[in-house]
């Protein structure tokens, strides 16, 4: 514990901009993924333990994407859209014939999926670690604000992150679709009954969860190194950020995963051995006083 | 009930004439090839995170293998490996080592684990009374406390001790020419990481007391993202960082704290940075960054070394790491000490290696010695240079005394009470 280091770096201009801009962009890419896992949640009330594995598959996708056109961009559009495709596939024959079951039976075919895809990866990919390496764009030294260190390439990420957070905001609150989608989280069978194929709405937010995993991989590829089994621990701190922000409440994602980046932040200034710890405090201590979690709904 | 007896025996006579017929078709196979192959069994990591490091092994092995064969075999006996995977799980080294010698009828292990499988594998050697050739595990204990230490166990790669004294002087010259006094550390979150920067720190110490660790960061194992450890180190502003980080681990973090130009604001030395399977995958390798060999065909630059590893990328489309040239060793100790014995068995071959020197490409002075009163190998090129972003990566490297490794080795050696 280093209180004193914490207090130096809360009073300092340039500690502050450095370890916010890292918290925010440790949180938003969490965000991404959370946000898929949680929009799952929310509506098909299922736990999808096959989100890490969309993430891992954006990643790969987008390196080789990276390395046949040499561009980021398409890199990264191209994780999205091949793992929505592969979302609606797993959903439409696998997932789907598991909603009503218990959740052993769909925690078992996620498991299945999570072996099938780390081996499919390690065929396709290698077993060796990959780097995708930085895109040309970004090979510029960081910018200095207010002393702190800000990388060109993380403003970027924070911005694009932004964004998707706004569209997906108002994809869930000003569209027919969106309306439908909070419709049938809330009764599926109402929805059902207006003449609405749930079926369809179903695949729809899978397909928009996994593209947003997809994303996530797509965008963080060039500051990852690449494995299969990737996706493990960033399923972990993403059931962590839904459970502080409420399962199934987007908002409550994207509130959860920058808390969790910058208790990991400004953590590892005063806490350096403890951050890990800190973030299951912070949901242990969410979870005493607000059981459904920060944004979730009672009951 | 007589009735009933009679057609149990006539089923028996009947199985026992099968297996009869069977053993008279089969058995003079078995003798004829117990007589001409002797079996090698390799538990190695062939599976998980640090798959590639199993493969290239269990590639150099069969690479050596090939040419030993060709050369006569094992006194005559021409060599089989029989290669299992361990994914990596000690429990699972101890079980397939335990299968290859009981089951497979291996008459010598060479152990390809890393090193919580060794200790395991350690165990198996010693209940089960083979040979065995450690291969990839540095921890300096599996050899050097004469509690875990068996008449039958060898090792052929490098060690914990020698690379921290290596370390602690070449960081140490740097130190005082730099005036850097103010250090931080990097390293993995568990017992490897640890150990390795205690005993970087107290060789460094030892070689340049003005030294302090003004900042220490433990990033877990196989961690994604760095970002909250690469700023704290900003923050902390040590002049230098020494990481033990390996493989995937100090690629990411390599690209990460890349961006925050952390690279031109202090100096520093990640041990494990030379080998191919980092320096290839980094794709903007910065310049400048101070790293010990682990594999690469220039250090030590000899024509056998830079053959052998163009022989190696040739065939298997990839660059050797530290694991091959360290089974290299391996294989071709046993060899060397069975040809010396004029024996394939374990124990005849064990007695021949004790204090055995053969040619090696990986040598300092090319040769390495398999030290007779602990049985691990002495002599092994190691050194440190600066990086560049393309081949050959470590341009110049600075080689390490063996005196003074082996002086300090010694010392530590009777601090913890091995002698």
């Amino acid at each position: 514990m280093n209180l004193v280091a914490l207090t130096e770096c809360l009073t300092s201009a340039s500690c502050l901009v450095t370890q916010t801009t890292s918290g925010l962009i440790i949180g938003m890419l969490l965000f991404l993924v959370a946000a898929g896992l949680t929009l799952i949640f929310g509506v098909l009330k299922v736990v999808n333990f096959t989100h890490g594995s969309f993430y891992m598959l954006g990643a790969y996708l987008a390196l080789t994407v990276n390395g046949l056109t040499n561009s980021y961009f398409l890199a990264v559009l191209a994780a999205a859209i091949g793992v929505a495709l592969v979302a609606l596939v797993f959903e439409r024959f696998f997932m789907s014939k598991v909603y009503g079951s218990n959740v052993l039976m769909q925690l078992l075919v996620c498991y299945a999926f999570i072996l099938i895809m780390d081996d499919a990866v390690k065929i396709i990919w290698g077993p060796e670690f990959k780097s995708m390496g930085m895109a040309a764009a970004f090979q510029k030294p960081p910018l200095f604000i207010a002393g702190g260190i800000v990388p060109v390439f993380y403003l970027f990420l924070i911005i694009v992150t932004l964004i998707i957070s706004v569209v997906l905001w108002l994809i869930i609150t000003r569209t027919r679709f969106g309306t439908v989608v909070r419709a049938a989280a809330v009764n599926p069978s109402m929805v059902s009954a207006l003449g609405i194929n749930t079926g369809l709405v179903f695949s729809g937010v899978f397909m928009l969860g996994g593209m947003l995993a997809g994303l996530a991989g797509g965008l963080a590829a060039p500051v990852r190194s690449l494995t299969a089994g990737m996706g493990f621990s960033i399923l972990i701190e993403s059931f962590i950020v839904t459970v502080i922000g409420g399962m199934g409440s987007i908002a409550g994602a994207l509130l959860g995963s920058i808390m969790i980046g910058l208790v990991r932040s400004f953590g590892s200034i005063g806490f350096p051995l403890f951050v890990e710890g800190l973030m299951f405090l912070l949901m242990a201590i969410i979870l005493i006083l607000k059981p459904s979690g920060l944004l979730g709904k009672e009951g | 009930m007589a009735r009933k007896r009679v057609d149990l025996d006539r089923r028996t006579v009947l199985k026992g004439a099968a297996a009869g017929a069977a053993a008279t078709i089969f058995a003079p196979n078995i003798v004829a090839a117990q007589s001409k192959v002797i079996r090698i069994g390799m538990p190695t990591i062939l599976s998980g995170r640090v798959a590639q490091l199993g493969t290239s092994s269990r590639n150099a092995i069969q690479m050596e293998v090939e040419k030993i064969n060709a050369a006569g075999g094992l006194a005559g006996r021409q060599i089989e490996m029989v290669i299992r995977d361990s994914k990596g799980q000690p429990q699972e080294a101890a079980r397939v080592s335990r299968e290859l010698v009981n089951s497979d009828g291996c008459e010598i292990l060479l152990d390809a684990e890393a090193s919580s499988g060794s200790f395991a594998v350690q165990e198996v050697a010693k209940d089960l009374g083979v040979l065995v050739m450690h291969t990839n595990s540095e921890t300096s204990s599996l050899t050097a406390d004469p509690k875990i230490r068996i008449p039958l166990a060898f090792r052929s790669c490098r060690q914990g001790i020698h690379d921290a004294v290596v370390s602690g002087a070449y960081a140490a010259e740097i130190a005082k020419a730099k005036k850097i006094n103010r250090w931080g550390t990097c390293s993995p979150d568990y017992a490897y990481g640890r150990d390795n920067t205690q005993l970087f720190v107290e060789y460094l110490k030892h070689f340049y007391p003005q030294a302090e660790v003004t900042m220490e960061a433990w990033p877990k194992l196989f961690q994604p993202d760095y970002t909250e450890v690469i700023t704290r180190v900003l923050q902390s502003k040590p002049q230098a960082l020494y990481s033990a980080l390996w493989g995937g681990d100090l690629t990411s973090w390599v690209d990460q704290a890349n961006i925050y130009a952390l690279f031109s604001q202090m100096e520093v030395f990640a041990i494990n940075m030379a080998d191919y399977t980092v320096l290839t995958a980094v794709k903007n390798l910065p310049k400048g960054i101070h790293s010990a060999t682990r594999y690469i065909k220039t250090y030590p630059n000899t024509k056998a070394n830079a053959e052998w590893g163009d022989a190696y990328r040739a065939r298997f489309k990839e660059y050797p790491t530290n694991w091959s040239w360290e089974n290299w060793v391996g294989i071709h100790f046993i060899a060397e000490a069975s040809k010396k014995a004029n024996s394939a068995d374990g124990k005849k071959i064990a007695e021949a290696m004790r204090g055995l020197k053969i040619d090696c490409p990986f040598g300092a002075d090319g040769t390495v010695t398999m030290r007779a009163d602990d049985q691990t190998v002495i002599g092994y090129a190691i050194g440190w240079g600066t990086t560049i972003s393309g081949e050959p990566y470590v341009p110049e490297v600075t080689g390490a005394k063996w005196d003074t490794i082996l002086q300090l080795e010694a010392e530590w050696k009777k601090r913890n009470n091995y002698t």
